[in-house]
């Protein structure tokens, strides 16, 4: 039977992707959300491609309600996309059920988030162990420990949320995404609740952290000034990537 | 430690610190406890029942009668194998100088007990409580009595000293403790006095038409006693019965079960609300556990990890509030035991460790039914939500999240009313109650919403008034569940006090207060004018009783078998009095046909009560033949009469013309007024007739007051937990409001309100949710209180006014203040810092 000139195309896609899976970190085709049924549908992305090569540094910067925080959530399978794929390291992520890209997840991603998102029952060594003891590994501790030794958190260990300031508190939440060395780190407005001299402090860690472990990392912006310090910074508009 | 324990654990901790946990545990032990307490309490008297079945009767079985047993019974027992006592039981006078008290004297053979032994103190200066007392299963020896301590208080008495028994004297041997075969008696009224069988007849009290319980108690080896039994049960003479350990005290088995299911269902009200309430409470527990499940997810936790978190949640939940609950239960039973326990048994066994599975079992199964739906919905959660904070609740079917609870409340309900029949009556009452309740709730919001739009009604306090209306499904809950606590309790209060206070108001100043039974014939005429010269009554009336049973209708044999009703087959197997007279009771009301004419003194006419006439479906004209002593008589209905029992007056359920039984043995009867200064000259009388039995009515009348307000102590104590899981749905319904309340304020704060605006507007929405459910409380419970005044009570109905007024008082008292201790929290904080923490 012969082949439909798309049926064509798309074989020729996948070759060349076959190609470019060894050193890519996310690729993501044709990525396309609507929220809403029919009659109030609002579409927030509109065939959107991104490729992140491993140990890149991306910014992705755009206005409020441009859609920023609803794209790394499906970068980061932590939604689905009506339409499109996500591939995380060749693996078709955006495929995968619930489960396992919560696996995929707790194995090759870390995060840090606006709000911090540390859990306030948990003391800091505990909160930057959690990630590695839901994946069941054994170095849980020492990872941490040594985490929090390069955070300078070292003296706070035992201490909870509560009882730490707020930047103090985004160097756990950078610890606990760091230590278990992800492959990719996703970080949503990582300075939007600190004020600007111990956001610029938080910026230096993450960055010198980064390079020290060759993270891949998706850094959602409104800073342009912040954006600039990576590879690539990539403005979100109507739904597309420019 | 697991990390799903370790996890669950820490959760739990937290939301108990922030107090989004508080409000659902106290719901769950408010639940656990009433529930138990109850059951704690029935299976104390049950446990007694059921284990001390052998030493209730005194031995394995026992035949009881109304007349003397047959020596042949006895003598056949014996040759069976069996060992037998024999005991007679009656009430008469015990009298020590100038006191007397009515008693209830048994006497017993050199055999009894057969089973079990007595408690008795032997020494005066021992007697300082019951651990003092010595089990023995010796006997009074002739001559000697042993008495209760409640008769040596009222008569005086000390060991050693002389008590009189009719006609002969005996010396006080022994203080009794505890006896078997007393323990289950219902309402002891009159004190024991245990004397020795063969002492009866010196006594002279046994005469003709004397009521005297005869017993036969019998043990022996089960194959041998259950044969004999069989035998002997196919051959009973009328008036006769055999009990063993299994139907013993079957009356006492129907109070149980019947109290038990009454104080079930009045728990069962505060679970429903405590479940309410404990489903309000789970919100904000909910949506701080989606957070956190919310958090995992993105870290790589599995559903099955967040399923099996919540799962151990809710099952440590369930425990420890299954366990505070049941140690609370078991607490508070004893102030149920210590209100009503007394009016059943002198002493009550332990309670059984059932009760402890039942409240954990229901613990388990309520927090379960209400967190699965949330386990699962929790468990799908898109993990989006960390990044966009806006948490759904719940799924969007929300009858099926209700599901589960509504099976646990119902298979509860159908549980604790045994039948299904009471079972969905109650389900209809209770929903009922709610829609009328949730009615009225709703037209009153309204109203008042309506009233806040006046322009005269101060900004924060309109403000606060049409709240009600932004959060009316809310309102409506929290109105309803104070309302329905707060009606339960006002109905009990409002039917007791109707009760005595019509009881009392219907007793005139001079009504009779002493009745005297067990007077001979040749007795009657002293006795009237013993009366005549101490109440000053011109023609005191004494009527003859000549005992009866109904043995056939229109020539037909009749039988309890014929019957469905208990009181029908009670009142066809027993004797009872039959009397005569020339002209009917002042008291007494003809409905049917009519009274006997002068030329009919002797016609075979009878006059019969309405209730005994309607339970045994006699009708007018029917005939009715007796058996009286083992003679027959036929009697035809001529007159269907109404008495009023209340009146203290001696009625009769059958009269017949006065010279109709003249054939017959009879002994009589009296009831007069009897003025305090002349309690002497009763004694003195007494003294002279040793075989009459005088009834101190208005004692007795003391008694059933004592006893009603006892219950109705017990009783309002378990419908107290229904206003607590009341205030509890308040409380969990602000708590569930919390956040939005804080969002409102501060932002009202923010807009330039005062802290003393925002407190206003908050007071004036809890005031007014005070005051409907006030007027729901007060509006239902009148009705309700109307209706069983009216038509099941048949007593006047009176509004209670200073009641109503209170429950206005102390809904409007404790609502806002509960409001207010719920929120004041943050009315201090600044603005800035609330905004930065919504």
């Amino acid at each position: 039977m012969l082949l439909s000139n798309v049926e064509l195309a798309d074989t020729e896609i996948d070759l060349t992707r076959q190609l470019e899976n060894k050193l890519t970190a996310i690729l993501a085709t044709n990525l396309t959300k609507h929220v809403g049924e029919t009659a109030n549908k609002i579409e927030i992305l509109t065939g959107l491609n991104l490729q992140v090569a491993m140990g890149e540094s991306v910014a992705i910067v755009g206005s409020s309600g441009s859609g920023k925080s609803t794209l790394l959530a499906l970068l980061a399978g932590l939604d689905v996309p009506t339409v499109g794929t996500v591939e995380v390291a060749g693996q078709a992520f955006s495929r995968l059920d619930e489960d396992a890209r919560a696996a995929v997840r707790g194995q090759k991603m870390g995060f840090v988030f606006q709000s911090f998102q540390l859990l306030p029952t948990m003391t800091a060594l505990e909160n930057v162990m959690l990630p590695m003891q839901l994946a069941n590994r054994k170095d849980a501790k020492q990872m941490a420990l040594q985490t929090l030794e390069k955070v300078g958190l070292a003296e706070r260990l035992n201490h909870y949320p509560k009882q730490l300031s707020g930047g103090e508190q985004q160097r756990v939440a950078i610890a606990r995404a760091f230590a278990p060395q992800p492959a990719i780190l996703f970080a949503d407005e990582p300075t939007g609740n600190l004020d600007i001299a111990t956001g610029e402090r938080i910026i230096e860690l993450l960055f010198s952290l980064n390079q020290q472990a060759n993270t891949t990392l998706i850094l959602v912006t409104h800073d342009t000034q912040l954006a600039k310090r990576c590879d690539r910074a990539l403005i979100l508009e109507n739904g597309q990537l420019n | 430690m697991n990390l799903n324990i370790k996890l669950a654990w820490q959760q739990l901790r937290s939301q108990w610190q922030s107090g989004d946990l508080r409000v659902l545990v106290l719901a769950l032990v408010l639940a656990v406890t009433s529930i138990t307490a109850v059951s704690f309490f029935t299976s104390r008297i049950a446990s007694h029942l059921n284990n001390q079945g052998g030493m209730l009767l005194g031995g394995d079985a026992v035949l009881i009668s109304d007349h003397a047993i047959a020596t042949q019974f006895i003598a056949e027992a014996k040759q069976a194998g069996l060992q037998a006592a024999s005991t007679l039981e009656f009430a008469s006078m015990a009298i020590n100088n100038d006191k007397n008290q009515l008693a209830e004297i048994k006497a017993i053979d050199d055999n009894f007990p057969l089973i079990g032994d007595f408690d008795v103190v032997f020494e005066q200066a021992q007697f300082l409580g019951k651990n003092f007392a010595q089990s023995v299963q010796t006997r009074p020896e002739k001559g000697e009595v042993w008495i209760e301590p409640r008769l040596a208080n009222a008569l005086n008495l000390k060991l050693g000293d002389s008590l009189e028994l009719g006609a002969s004297t005996f010396k006080v041997a022994g203080l009794l403790m505890r006896e078997p075969s007393r323990g289950g008696d219902m309402f002891s009224f009159a004190p024991r006095v245990m004397m020795h069988i063969d002492d009866v007849v010196k006594t002279e009290l046994i005469q003709f038409g004397s009521r005297v319980k005869y017993q036969l108690v019998m043990s022996g080896a089960d194959v041998k006693l259950q044969q004999f039994i069989v035998q002997k049960t196919l051959n009973l003479q009328r008036g006769e019965r055999i009990e063993d350990v299994k139907t013993a005290r079957p009356e006492i088995r129907n109070a149980l079960d019947k109290a038990e299911v009454f104080l079930g269902l009045s728990a069962m009200v505060s679970v429903v609300l405590a479940i309410v309430a404990m489903g309000l409470a789970s919100l904000p527990f909910v949506a701080r556990s989606q957070e956190v499940a919310a958090l995992l997810r993105c870290f790589g936790a599995s559903k099955v990890t967040i399923e099996n978190m919540m799962l151990l949640q809710t099952a440590l939940l369930a425990l420890i509030g299954g366990v505070v609950g049941c140690v609370l239960g078991y607490a508070i039973q004893f102030v149920l035991a210590h209100f009503a326990g007394r009016l059943f048994l002198e002493s009550l066994p332990p309670p059984s460790l059932t009760p402890i599975f039942t409240g954990l079992a229901l613990s388990f199964a309520i927090l379960f039914a209400i967190m699965l739906p949330h386990i699962r919905s929790l468990k799908n959660i898109p993990t989006i939500q960390i990044l966009r904070k806006n948490f759904v609740l719940l799924p969007k079917q929300v009858w099926l999240n209700y599901l589960p609870v509504i099976i646990v409340v119902i298979g509860l309900i159908f549980w604790i009313a045994k039948t299904p029949k009471l079972a969905i009556a109650f389900l209809a009452g209770i929903v009922g109650i709610c829609v009328v309740a949730g009615g009225l709730a709703y037209t009153l919001a309204l109203m008042l919403h309506g009233a806040s739009q006046s322009k005269n009604i101060g900004n924060a306090v309109g403000l606060g008034m049409a709240n009600l209306k932004r959060r009316l499904g809310l309102s409506i809950a929290q109105i309803v569940g104070f309302s329905l606590g707060a009606m339960v309790l006002m109905l009990l209060v409002m039917i007791k006090t109707d009760l005595m206070q019509s009881w009392q108001k219907s007793l005139p100043i001079d009504a009779p207060n002493r009745f005297i039974i067990n007077i001979q014939q040749n007795q009657v005429e002293p006795v009237k004018s013993f009366i005549q010269g101490v109440s000053k009554q011109a023609n005191p009336q004494v009527f003859a009783m000549i005992r009866g049973r109904v043995v056939e209708k229109n020539d037909q044999p009749i039988n309890a078998e014929m019957f469905t009703e208990e009181r029908a087959k009670r009142l066809v197997s027993r004797e009872f009095n039959l009397s005569s007279s020339a002209a009917m009771q002042d008291d007494n009301k003809l409905l049917q046909g009519r009274w006997w004419r002068a030329d009919e003194r002797a016609a075979p006419l009878l006059s019969l009560e309405h209730d005994i006439a309607t339970a045994l479906n006699i009708k007018l004209g029917d005939t009715l033949t007796y058996d009286i002593a083992g003679s027959r008589i036929t009697l035809t209905v001529a007159s269907i009469r109404k008495v009023e029992w209340d009146s203290m007056r001696a009625n009769f359920f059958a009269v017949t013309p006065p010279e109709t039984l003249k054939a017959f043995s009879a002994s009589y009867m009296t009831a007069f007024y009897l003025p305090k200064s002349q309690d002497n000259a009763l004694n003195s009388m007494l003294q002279q007739f040793p075989n009459f039995t005088v009834i101190d009515v208005a004692s007795v009348m003391n008694q059933v007051r004592d006893i009603m307000s006892k219950l109705a102590t017990a009783v309002s104590f378990v419908f107290g937990f229904c206003v607590l899981a009341g205030l509890v749905v308040l409380y969990a319904a602000l708590v569930a409001t919390r956040a939005s309340r804080l969002q409102e304020s501060t932002l009202l704060r923010v807009l330039g309100a005062s802290r003393k605006q925002v407190t206003i507007s908050m007071l004036t929405e809890f005031a007014s949710i005070a005051v409907i459910a006030s007027m729901v409380a007060v509006l239902v419970a009148s009705v309700l209180s109307y209706y069983l005044s009216r038509f099941v009570l048949d007593i006047p109905y009176q509004f209670n006014f200073a009641l109503a007024l209170s429950v206005f008082a102390i809904a409007l008292l404790l609502i806002p203040l509960a409001a207010w201790l719920v929120i004041r929290g943050y009315l201090n904080v600044a603005p800035k810092q609330l905004l930065n923490s919504i």
